[in-house]
């Protein structure tokens, strides 16, 4: 029992990563209707621009995490208007090629900038494995594992705030239900897509950052953008909250995947749960449909 | 007569190869509603796309208060006082009736006077009122057109494009919405321009009108005139001349062909 608990809560944390770039790709395909692919890349850049904050730089934690988000916002937007932009309205094929060539030269820049060995920050959560734990009775749990957790909720909470509550954020979500609609409005529709961009990377970011002191910060990071594909599917790509459910269920059940079951399954885990989710419920769990009243 | 606030000069639209309009021109006179009346595919809704910068017209001319605002962004036209209510609603479904309302005042900053407009709105249609926090794909299609043509009059325009605000209603429903428009127009002397299949009641709403085919005007008169043509009566009207032998003996050849 202490050991399904323990499995547990590192699914969760691992889960949370996995929700987080999963909303990464929900939000900008729910206004913009593009999918990229490259969102586990601009994990990667994440991880690197806080590397050479924090560490590089000797920057504070906070101060380093806080300039790369920024840095990555600021690269989400300038993707959006040098790279999707001029290429908005052709075929959905053309961009999906578009953002997973951008993946591929991510990674190659990163590997000749940052070098291909694996980094390390030193996160106040991680600086030694016995000290920095929790410990509930017997359950150990890693600080680095609790700060995830913590972080996504708030993270969350300020999302969610800033959807519902401010005009920009209502706007976003208009834009996404009734492109047309937000023109007439008077929406600037093309700054609300690179602002999607800008957030979509700065999550991105953020999950990339806590995620450094479990895998390390390496150029082949991003793979892990190909497991929260499953996550945004489970949740029924489109729902921010689903796409945060889908990913702690997927991380939840890898992680038990690889506890209880023979080797191997911990890999493969997301992808029979997404083959499952397309047979049974093609909608996902939070699936919406639309219904036009004429 | 005063100087037009809207003026559209000899536009040509395309949408792709298809020219769907060819060199219409309309003019809209400060505090009057003119309509524009034609067939399905007759390139109304174009019309009012290229006024409200959604399409770009490959040539002509469309001035606003004296300056063209052709080829300009849909949100600087929407910033000049040119608010359009699309055909079919196009609400956002899962905003609720009072965010919908807000985003129709999305650029505006001045909080009570949005406040104030709220109100206005709630009166011309309280049934909005009573369904502030249900989301707008709740609404039945009457009131998400209420709630469309309130989204816009969010914006305070000078100038209301109406596309189509009786598509679908019912005939009670329709006389209700088109109270409301003459309201509008009256009370805070909003020029309005009609789009309409319903030509009766386009023609008994608006002061002047003008008739489209395939993309061209082919008349253009005070509704009045217009109401009292043969062929408007013909061919928008569904009246029959009633022959010698109490039916029809030959089909009427229009005008203008």
């Amino acid at each position: 029992m202490l050991d399904f608990i323990q499995q547990l809560v590192n699914g969760i944390a691992l889960g949370c990563v996995y929700g987080l770039i999963a909303l990464g790709f929900v939000l900008i395909y729910k206004a913009t209707e593009v999918v990229n692919f490259a969102q586990g890349e601009l994990l990667m850049l994440g991880g690197f621009f806080a590397f050479t904050f924090i560490t590089f730089m000797g920057l504070n934690y906070w101060i380093g995490f806080l300039l790369a988000v920024i840095c990555m916002a600021l690269l989400g937007s300038t993707i959006e208007r040098v790279v999707v932009r001029p290429i908005l309205g052709y075929p959905q094929f053309s961009i999906v090629m578009a953002t997973i060539g951008l993946g591929f030269f991510a990674r190659s820049v990163a590997g000749m900038i940052w070098g291909t060995d694996d980094l390390k920050i030193d996160t106040p959560f991680s600086r030694s494995v016995t000290e920095n734990v929790v410990r509930i009775g017997s359950l150990v749990i890693a600080d680095d594992k609790i700060s995830i957790i913590v972080a996504t909720v708030l993270l969350c909470i300020v999302l969610y705030l800033f959807f519902s509550r401010t005009r920009m954020g209502i706007a976003m979500q208009a834009t996404s239900q009734n492109m047309l609609a937000a023109y007439y409005m008077g929406i600037p529709v093309k700054r609300v897509f690179s602002l999607i961009w800008a957030i979509s990377a700065a999550v991105a970011c953020f999950a990339g950052i806590l995620l450094a002191p479990s895998t390390l910060i390496h150029t082949n990071v991003g793979f892990i953008g190909l497991k929260a594909f499953p996550a945004a599917v489970l949740g029924g790509f489109g729902s921010i909250p689903g796409a945060l459910v889908g990913g702690i269920i997927i991380g939840v059940i890898e992680q038990l995947a690889g506890f209880y079951l023979p080797q191997g399954f911990k890999d493969v885990a997301a992808y029979i749960v997404l083959l499952l989710v397309l047979w049974f419920k093609p909608d996902g769990l939070f699936g919406m449909k639309m219904r036009k009243k004429v | 007569m005063s100087e037009p606030i809207l003026k559209v000069s000899n536009i040509e639209s395309f949408y792709g190869p298809i020219m769907a309009i060819r060199g219409v021109s309309l003019e809209l006179h400060p505090g009057s509603i003119a309509t524009v009346l034609g067939a399905n595919g007759a390139g109304k809704t174009t019309i009012l796309k290229t006024i409200s910068g959604v399409l770009d017209p490959l040539k002509g001319s469309v001035e606003f208060e004296g300056r063209p605002i052709q080829r300009m962004d849909p949100d600087k036209i929407v910033r000049l006082g040119i608010s359009h209510v699309p055909e079919g609603r196009e609400v956002f479904p899962f905003l609720t009736v009072r965010e919908n309302l807000m985003m129709g005042a999305f650029l505006r900053r001045d909080r009570t006077g949005v406040n104030d407009d709220l109100e206005r709105v709630y009166t011309y249609f309280p049934r909005l009122k009573e369904r502030m926090i249900q989301p707008a794909g709740q609404l039945s299609g009457g009131e998400q057109q209420m709630l469309a043509i309130s989204r816009a009059l969010m914006n305070r325009p000078k100038v209301l494009l109406l596309d189509e605000p009786s598509l679908g209603l019912s005939p009670i429903l329709v006389k209700e919405i088109f109270a409301i428009i003459r309201r509008i127009n009256q009370e805070s002397g909003t020029s309005i321009l009609l789009v309409e299949q319903n030509a009766k009641m386009a023609l008994e709403t608006a002061n002047y009108g003008y008739v489209l085919e395939v993309g061209r005007v082919v008349m253009d008169d005070t509704c009045e005139r217009l109401l009292n043509s043969k062929d408007i009566q013909e061919f928008y009207l569904g009246a029959t001349e009633e022959g010698a032998r109490g039916e029809k003996r030959w089909k009427r050849k229009k005008t203008w062909r």
